[in-house]
């Protein structure tokens, strides 16, 4: 009973984490362009005084989406049209079944390794699992009856299959070096130090491997410079272009959720997943009491430098809405911070003298290392961002030929190369 | 909760390979033969073939049968030609030899039913590791030849497609 309930816990969690990310992806996304091409972007949609720097309008635009009509055009065909948004959606979702966040967790004499599914297949889970991805669009494409969605089907589906190769014959380098498929085995071997200072992570003894796979998956996520699928100027909107409401919605949740999926196998693979650099497992654990201390010291510096931050931007919006409750907002947030911070540093000092049990230190590590985790997802999260606001679109034969005629080949010398240095490394050792 | 899955998966499978080839519309046959495809592979997971569970979603699902959908929606099929073909005396036989290979089935399955069920391979067997194993240790002569025959096949194909017609 106990394991299944701590099983349903964890698929929730990283449930959580996928789809948390994904709203928050739609405002950096937004509020990113806006940066990058020096414009303010959302700021109006407000729920009392709080406007949070046009995070209101997430909720706005989601609520847009459920309560908008779903249409469905005469001329489809009613099944499949109604199948694709939820095939595409699902698959993905599933995909963070093997997805490790933490290392294995122990706790009340049991051992539980912080993934949902153990699979001794790990990794090739997710490439077959992301590989019906291409259902979802090829069905909508070919289910709205309309030549520009059938189009954008063809491309997506034309597009993922050429680009699963490459990505799948990028892993097979990160494989042989730490001689595993299960995500867990690989992220443990990159916590080793190269000549005692360089952390062995992937994209240290790979970089051939990690470029090929970044480009790879920029490609099956359908992102911009490939986001050839839905290229408004030649084709509309692609596959998606007959669905409204929230059967739209699941398309572009689903393009969003693959990002995070495609963040979260670069973290996992080549950067380290949950490592933290430096720092092992046993060494988290064993100055678990120094990091709470540093934890809520950082943090209440964090949230006090954040307090006087709004109540000077509470300050300065002073009559700019004419006397409207949204000018309260600086000072609201500034008290809640105030308390958030007096909160943290309350627990600060109570860290002193108090002794960490066993239990405590390794949920500190715990946090650690899923904060660690996160992180870099969301870094690489913003560079997919970055680069769609910063590159223009592929031309269809350039996709192709850089598919096929380059990456391919890439992947082929990646491995050759790898193996032989693998080879003299065995023989220089044994 | 092993029998009630494998009977939902085998069911499933059984279904969709009735209905791949009992359905008009090529494209709703083709989406059959894929839920088959997925189940088969759910069965091959519940025998600790795990390689092949993967292998089954990646290259059947995932990969042939893409191609197979991507050619149906090209061909752009009419109506027409999708009516009812009069029932020949070639199809006759085909039936009659389908129904032969079933009926030998069927009494190969009942006259199991009740006994022993086989012993459970290993986990090791069907793991990455294991299938590795295999095809490089006593299989490598098989697997080098097949190798060879998907070399061929590869060989001709960019033959054909250079050809100037």
């Amino acid at each position: 009973m106990v394991e299944y309930l701590i099983l349903f816990a964890k698929a929730v969690f990283i449930l959580l984490i996928a789809l948390v990310i994904m709203p928050v992806l739609i405002y950096v996304e937004r509020k990113g362009s806006s940066f990058i091409q020096d414009r303010t972007g959302p700021n109006r949609a407000a729920i009392g005084p709080f406007r949070l720097a046009g995070l209101v309008h997430v909720l706005a635009d989601v609520t847009k989406l459920l309560t908008k009509e779903m249409m469905i055009p005469p001329h489809v065909n009613r099944v499949y049209f109604i199948v694709a948004p939820f095939i595409g959606f699902t698959v993905i979702v599933g995909a963070f079944a093997v997805i490790p966040w933490a290392d294995t967790f122990h706790v009340a004499g049991r051992e539980i390794p912080m993934l949902v599914a153990d699979l001794n297949g790990g990794i090739l889970y997710i490439l077959a699992i992301t590989s019906l991805h291409v259902y979802g669009m090829v069905f909508a494409g070919w289910a709205s009856n309309n030549k520009f969605a059938l189009m954008g089907g063809l491309r997506s589906s034309a597009q993922m299959i050429s680009y699963e190769l490459p990505l799948g014959l990028a892993m097979v380098g990160i494989f042989m070096v730490f001689q595993s498929v299960h995500l867990n085995t690989i992220v443990q071997g990159q916590g080793e130090l190269l000549w005692g200072w360089l952390p062995r992570w992937g994209v240290v003894v790979q970089p051939l491997g990690f470029i090929l796979f970044t480009i790879a998956a920029f490609a099956e996520a359908n992102r911009t410079p490939f986001d050839l699928p839905e290229g408004e100027s030649e084709i509309v909107a692609g596959y998606h272009v007959e669905y409204s409401g929230i059967r739209f919605a699941m398309f572009y949740m689903g393009e969003y959720v693959a990002i995070v999926l495609s963040s979260c196998m670069i973290t996992t693979l080549f950067f380290g997943g949950w490592q933290v650099p430096w720092l092992t497992t046993q060494q988290l654990v064993d100055n678990a009491d120094l990091l709470l201390k540093i934890m809520l010291g950082a943090g209440g510096l964090g949230a006090l430098t954040f307090a006087v931050w709004m109540f000077i931007y509470g300050q300065r919006i002073k009559g700019n809405f004419g006397g409207s409750i949204k000018e309260k907002e600086g000072d609201v947030l500034g008290v809640i911070n105030l308390v958030v911070a007096a909160v943290m540093f309350a627990a600060f000092f109570r860290t002193f003298g108090l002794d960490l049990p066993e239990w405590g230190a390794r949920t500190v590590t715990l946090v650690v290392q899923i904060t660690m985790f996160v992180l870099k997802v969301c870094f690489w999260c913003w560079v997919f961002i970055w680069v769609r606001w910063s590159l223009p679109r592929f031309r269809y034969d350039q996709l192709m030929s850089l598919g096929w005629k380059k990456m391919i080949p890439l992947s082929f010398v990646n491995i050759v190369l790898t193996a032989l240095v693998i080879l003299l490394i065995d023989r220089a050792g044994g | 909760m092993t029998a009630v899955l494998f009977y939902f998966f085998a069911g499933v499978a059984v279904i969709g390979a009735l209905a791949m080839v009992s359905l008009r519309n090529p494209l709703s046959g083709a989406f059959a033969l894929v839920g088959t495809m997925v189940s088969l592979a759910a069965l091959f997971a519940m025998l600790n073939a795990e390689f092949v569970f993967i292998l089954q979603i990646l290259v059947y699902a995932g990969a042939i049968m893409v191609l197979v959908i991507f050619t149906i929606m090209l061909l752009n099929l009419d109506k027409q030609e999708l009516k009812e073909v009069p029932v020949s005396r070639m199809r006759l036989l085909g039936m009659g030899a389908v129904c032969a290979l079933l009926a030998v089935g069927f009494i190969r399955v009942f006259s199991h039913f009740g006994s022993e069920p086989p012993a459970f391979i290993d986990a090791e067997f069907g793991s990455i590791e294991g299938v590795g194993r295999m095809m490089l240790g006593p299989y490598l002569y098989p697997f080098e030849v097949i190798s060879l025959v998907l070399l061929v096949a590869i060989v001709g194909v960019v033959l054909l497609a250079k050809r100037v017609v």
